[in-house]
C-alpha cells in the first residue's frame, strides 16, 4: 500500500513539475502571479500597512492632491477624498473586499455550476433538460441586469451582490461541465467503473470530474476577474457594496462629482481594479497554456 | 428559442411577486390603507387571483402588446422601449463597428506577426481593455478629452442648440434627414466618446479572437495549397485564410451583443446618453417595478432575436451549413 | 543542366525541446522529364525537404543548403516575392489529404482559375474554359459543371484529380507529388498513379514522387531516393536498387514487401525512427540494422559512393534471400 500511496504521490508532484514548467514558460503570467500575491498579502495585512484607517477622516485635509502634485503630502500619499481620508489607505482596504468578493463568487458559481454541470451531463433525460432550459433562461438576461434585478429584490449590499452575481456565473459552469462530462461519459474507463460497480455519485466525482478540471480552472479564474470588475460596477451603480464601505466601484462612485477638481479620487481606484483584473487574467492565460494540451505551442 | 423566451417571462413575472413588502404599499404607492381599499387595489392588480391564472393573464397581455404601465411616467412601458431603444441600438453600432474595424485588422496582423513584439504589443492592448472596467474608462476619457482637452462633447446625444425632429430614432439619421446644419456632425461628435468606451471590450476579444483564429486557420492545408500556387501574401491571408476564420469571429460577436447591453447600461450612465441602460437603472432605482418587468423581458427578447440572426449569418457564410440546411 | 539541383538541404525546427534536426544534407538532382521517388517511413524528413523548397515551411524551421537551383535560378537566396512568381507555376506541389488541402469555402472552379489568374493576369472567369478542359484532362466527369462544386461535395479521389488539375494549370516544369494516394482508397491509388505518370508524360514535366510505398516506386520512377530519419542513405536507379540493395535499409525496405513475406508473417522492421530525444550516437539506423557492428554504433555512418553506411552491402554478404528480379513481379 505504501508502495502505490507513495508511487502516487510522485506522480502528483510529477504532474505538479509539468504544470509548472508549461506555466512559467509565459513570463506574463508568472509576472501576473507575483503580483496577484502581493494583492493577496496587501489585503491580509490592510491594517499593518496601511498609513491610516479606511474611515478616518481629516477634514482639514479634504480633497488634498497627491503627495507629488503641488500641495499635497507625504503622509496622504495618493491625496484624500471629498471627506478628507487617505485615498491609499481605502484602496488597500477595499483590496480585501475585492478579493473576496471574487473568491465567494467563483466558490458558488463554481460549486453549484459544476455540481448541476455533473448531474445534468450524467442523468440526462428530462433532469438534463431542465437544468439546460433553466440556464438559458439566465444566460438570455445579460449578466449586469440580472444582478441588478435580484439586488433590487434582495436589497443593496455587498453580499447580496456576491450572490447575485454569483447567479448569473453558474451558467457557464453547467455548461462547461456537462459538455465535458457528456464526453468523458462514452469514454471507456467510466464503462469500465460501472461494470465493477462504481454508483453516480463515485462516477461524478472521482472519475469524472478530475478529467475536467482543466477548461473549469481556466473558467474559475475569468470569472474571478470578472466578478471583480461587476462588484465594483455594481458598487458604482449604487447597488452593491453601500459607502462608506471602501470597494473600490462604490469609491469612485462616491467621488464621482469630484472629477474635476479632484481628478485623482476617481482615478486611482480605477487603476487598483484594472491592474488586479491584469493580473488574474494574466495568471488565467498562463493556466489555459498550461492546462489545454492542444494549446501547447511547438 | 422558445421555452427560453417562456423562462423570461417567468423570471419577469416572478421578479414582481418576489419583492418584498406588501404589493400595494410597493405597486400602487399607497400606504396605510383601509382593509377594503387594500382589497380593491389588489383586485385592480390581479394580485388575488391564484397565481397560474395571474401569470396566464400576463401572458395574454403580452401577446397583445401590453406589458404594464411605468409607474413614474404613467405611459405604457413598451411605448418607453420602444422610444429609447433606438438610442442604445445606434451606440451599440458605433461600439460594434469600432471594435470590428480596429479589431479584426488587429487581431490578423498580431496572427502574422506571431511572436514579434508587433504581436506581444496588440495582445497586451487587448488584455488591458478588457481588463479596465469600463465605467471608468468612461470617466477617465471624459476627464482627459471632454474636460481637459475641450475635444468632445460631456453628455447626450445633440447639442441643445440644435432642434431635430425624431424620424427613426436614430440620431444620425434623423439629422441628415433635418434642415439643421451642422447637425449631423454634432451628433457624431457626440457618438465619438460613448462608442469608444462601450466598444472597447468587444474591441479586446474580437482581436484576440481573430487572432487565434486566424493563427488556426494559417494551419490548415488549404492555406497551405493557397501558398503553393504562388499567391500573395494578401490573397492568402485576406482571401483564403479569412473567410474561414471569419466563422469563429462572428460567432463570437454574436456572444457579444449580451455584454453589449450590460455595457451601456454603466456606458449610458456616465454619458447622460438617452437609451434603455439609462432607463432601466432609473427605472430599478425609482421602483417602477412594472418598467423594469417589462424592461427585462423586451431585453432578453431582443437579444434573443439578435442572436437568431447571427445563427443565420454563420450559415450564409460556411457553405457547408448552407448546404446541409438545404438538404434536409 | 538539370533542371533542379539540391546539394546538402538541411532543415532544423525550433521546438519546446530544443532544435530538431529533420533533414540533414540531402542532395537531389533532376533532369527535365524525369520521374524521381523519394522513399521513407513517416518522419524521414521526405515532405519537408520538398516544402523547404517551395518556402512553404512554417517560422520555427531553418532551411540551409550550399545550393538549391531550380532552371539556372537560386532557389535559396531569393526573396518571397520572387519565389512566389516560380512557385504554382514552373514547380507545383501536390499533398497528401486533398480532401482538407482544398478551400472549403470556394468552389473547385474558382480555386483552378485563380492560379491561372495569379500567373497569367487577367480576369479571373476568362479561364473558366481552360479549367474546364483540365478537369477533362484529369478524368473528372461532367466537368462543366463540376466548376461550380464545392470540394465537400467531392471524393477523396475526385478531390485529388481537382488537385492535379490545379497545379498543373501552369504547365510546370516539376510537379511534385507529395504521397498523393496514400489518403486515398486502394482502388483509387492506382488511378491516380496512373493519371500522374500520362500527365508526367504528355507534359514532358519532372516528376519527384514521394512515398513510403515501395510498390509505387517499382511501379513509376525511374530514380529512386531513400531517406532514413532525415539523412539520405542511398540513390540509385530503381531496377538496380531493388536486384541489389546496397544499404541494410533499403533491403528491409523491401523485404517489408507483402510478397516478399515469408510463412504467414511479415517482416517488419523492428523499433521505430529515432525522433528527438533518442538519435543515435553513431549511425542512425544502426539500433534496428541487422548488420550492425560495434563500429556503427560508435561513429556516425560515412558516405561510402554514395551510400550513408559503414558497410555498404554486396551480394556475398546478404543475408536474406536475394532480391526477386523485376520482371517476373
Amino acid at each position: 500500500m505504501s508502495a502505490i500511496s507513495n508511487a502516487s504521490t510522485s506522480i502528483r508532484a510529477q504532474q505538479w513539475q509539468e504544470f509548472w514548467f508549461y506555466f512559467s514558460a509565459s513570463k506574463t503570467a508568472v509576472a501576473g502571479l507575483i503580483f496577484l500575491i502581493l494583492v493577496i498579502l496587501m489585503a491580509l495585512f490592510a491594517d499593518v500597512i496601511s498609513p491610516h484607517g479606511p474611515a478616518e477622516q481629516f477634514r482639514e485635509f479634504a480633497k488634498l492632491p497627491p503627495a507629488w502634485m503641488e500641495d499635497g503630502q507625504l503622509q496622504f500619499f495618493l491625496g484624500t477624498d471629498y471627506a478628507g481620508r487617505d485615498m491609499l489607505s481605502r484602496i488597500i482596504h477595499g483590496s480585501r473586499l475585492s478579493l473576496l468578493a471574487g473568491c465567494v463568487v467563483v466558490v458558488l458559481s463554481m460549486s453549484i455550476g459544476v455540481l448541476l454541470g455533473l448531474i445534468a451531463g450524467y442523468r440526462g433525460g428530462w433532469i438534463e433538460t431542465l437544468i439546460m432550459r433553466v440556464m438559458d433562461t439566465i444566460m438570455a438576461v445579460p449578466g449586469l441586469l440580472l444582478a441588478l434585478v435580484l439586488v433590487a429584490i434582495l436589497g443593496p449590499g455587498l453580499l447580496n451582490a456576491m450572490v447575485a452575481i454569483a447567479i448569473t456565473y453558474t451558467p457557464s459552469f453547467v455548461r462547461l461541465t456537462r459538455a465535458s462530462t457528456l464526453i468523458e461519459l462514452n469514454r471507456d474507463y467510466v464503462t469500465a467503473s460501472k461494470v465493477a460497480g462504481a454508483g453516480p455519485a463515485r462516477l461524478m466525482f472521482i472519475s469524472i470530474l478530475p478529467n475536467c478540471m482543466a477548461p473549469i480552472i481556466v473558467q474559475g479564474t475569468l470569472s474571478f476577474s470578472t466578478a471583480i470588475l461587476d462588484t465594483a460596477a455594481l458598487g458604482f451603480l449604487g447597488m452593491g457594496a453601500q459607502a462608506p464601505i471602501p470597494e473600490w466601484g462604490t469609491i469612485i462612485a462616491e467621488n464621482r462629482d469630484l472629477i474635476m477638481s479632484a481628478p485623482w479620487t476617481v482615478t486611482f481606484p480605477g487603476i487598483a481594479i484594472l491592474l488586479a483584473v491584469l493580473a488574474i487574467n494574466l495568471v488565467g492565460d498562463g493556466l489555459r497554456d498550461a492546462l489545454d494540451p492542444k494549446l501547447k505551442r511547438s | 428559442m422558445v421555452p427560453v423566451f417562456f423562462g423570461v417571462t417567468l423570471v419577469a413575472f416572478g421578479f414582481i411577486r418576489v419583492l418584498p413588502g406588501d404589493p400595494v404599499e410597493v405597486l400602487a404607492g399607497e400606504r396605510g390603507v383601509s382593509p377594503e381599499r387594500h382589497a380593491e387595489l389588489l383586485a385592480q392588480l390581479g394580485f388575488d387571483k391564484p397565481l397560474w391564472q395571474q401569470y396566464f393573464s400576463y401572458i395574454g397581455d403580452i401577446f397583445q402588446g401590453d406589458l404594464g404601465t411605468s409607474l413614474i411616467t404613467n405611459r405604457p412601458v413598451v411605448e418607453e422601449f420602444f422610444e429609447l431603444f433606438p438610442a442604445t441600438a445606434e451606440l451599440g453600432l458605433c461600439a460594434i463597428l469600432f471594435a470590428l474595424i480596429i479589431g479584426i485588422p488587429a487581431g490578423i496582423i498580431a496572427a502574422i506577426k506571431r511572436g514579434t513584439w508587433v504581436d506581444q504589443g496588440i495582445m497586451s492592448i487587448s488584455l488591458t481593455g478588457y481588463s479596465m472596467p469600463i465605467f471608468w474608462w468612461g470617466l477617465l476619457l471624459i476627464i482627459l478629452f471632454s474636460n481637459t482637452l475641450n475635444l468632445t462633447p460631456v453628455s447626450g446625444r445633440l447639442s441643445f442648440l440644435f432642434d431635430v425632429p425624431p424620424v427613426t430614432g436614430f440620431m444620425l439619421i434623423d439629422t441628415l434627414l433635418s434642415d439643421e446644419k451642422g447637425s449631423f456632425l454634432n451628433a457624431l461628435h457626440h457618438l465619438v466618446l460613448p462608442s469608444i468606451v462601450l466598444g472597447t471590450i468587444p474591441l479586446a476579444v474580437i482581436a484576440r479572437q481573430t487572432r487565434s483564429a486566424m493563427l488556426e486557420v494559417l494551419s490548415e492545408d488549404y492555406v497551405r495549397t493557397a501558398r503553393a500556387k504562388g499567391l500573395s501574401t494578401f490573397r492568402v491571408v485576406a482571401i483564403h485564410a479569412l473567410r474561414n476564420a471569419m466563422i469563429t469571429v462572428v460567432t463570437v460577436i454574436g456572444l457579444q451583443v449580451s455584454l453589449l447591453l450590460a455595457g451601456a447600461i454603466l456606458t449610458e450612465t456616465i454619458f447622460g446618453w438617452p437609451g434603455i441602460g439609462k432607463w432601466i437603472i432609473f427605472s430599478v432605482f425609482s421602483r417602477d417595478y412594472f418598467a423594469v418587468q417589462g424592461g427585462l423581458l423586451l431585453i432578453a427578447t431582443s437579444i434573443m432575436i439578435v442572436n437568431l440572426i447571427v445563427d443565420l449569418l454563420y450559415g450564409f457564410i460556411n457553405p457547408r451549413i448552407l448546404h446541409q440546411k438545404s438538404k434536409s | 543542366m538539370a533542371l533542379l539541383e539540391i546539394i546538402n538541404l538541411t532543415v532544423d525546427f525550433a521546438t519546446a525541446t530544443g532544435s530538431l534536426r529533420a533533414v540533414d544534407g540531402i542532395n537531389l538532382t533532376i533532369d527535365e522529364g524525369e520521374i524521381v521517388a523519394i522513399v521513407g517511413e513517416s518522419g524521414s524528413g521526405k515532405s519537408v525537404g520538398m516544402l523547404a523548397l517551395m518556402g512553404l515551411l512554417p517560422w520555427t524551421s531553418t532551411v540551409t543548403a550550399d545550393q538549391i537551383s531550380f532552371d539556372g535560378q537560386d532557389l535559396l537566396n531569393m526573396t518571397d516575392k520572387q519565389r512566389r512568381k516560380i512557385i504554382g507555376k514552373d514547380i507545383s506541389m501536390i499533398f497528401q489529404e486533398p480532401m482538407t488541402s482544398l478551400n472549403p469555402c470556394f468552389t473547385v472552379g474558382y480555386q483552378i482559375t485563380e492560379v491561372l489568374c495569379q500567373h497569367f493576369g487577367g480576369k479571373r472567369k476568362s479561364y473558366n474554359k481552360q479549367a474546364i478542359d483540365l478537369l477533362n484532362q484529369v478524368g473528372i466527369p461532367a466537368a462543366e459543371s463540376r466548376l461550380n462544386s464545392y470540394p465537400h461535395q467531392l471524393s477523396g479521389g475526385m478531390c485529388q484529380r481537382v488537385m492535379i488539375a490545379m497545379m498543373i494549370a501552369c504547365k510546370p516544369k516539376l510537379l511534385i507529388a507529395d504521397e498523393p494516394t496514400t489518403a486515398l482508397d486502394v482502388t483509387i491509388q492506382a488511378q491516380i498513379l496512373e493519371l500522374l505518370i500520362e500527365l508526367q508524360q504528355s507534359h514532358g514535366m519532372a516528376l519527384v514522387l514521394i512515398t513510403h510505398d515501395m510498390a509505387v516506386v517499382a511501379e513509376t520512377a525511374e530514380r529512386v531516393i531513400v531517406l532514413y530519419a532525415g539523412q539520405q542513405v542511398e540513390q540509385r536507379k530503381v531496377k538496380e536498387l531493388f536486384e541489389h540493395p546496397k544499404h541494410p535499409y533499403s533491403e528491409a525496405l523491401l523485404n517489408a514487401l507483402p510478397e516478399r513475406a515469408q510463412d504467414k508473417l511479415l517482416n517488419a522492421i523492428p523499433g521505430v525512427v529515432p525522433g528527438q530525444m533518442d538519435r543515435p550516437k553513431g549511425c542512425l539506423f544502426s539500433p534496428r540494422c541487422d548488420y550492425a557492428e560495434d563500429l556503427c554504433s560508435q561513429e556516425k555512418a560515412p558516405l561510402n559512393d554514395g551510400i550513408l553506411c559503414h558497410f555498404p552491402l554486396d551480394l556475398s554478404k546478404s543475408k536474406k534471400p536475394k532480391a526477386i528480379n523485376l520482371e517476373t513481379e
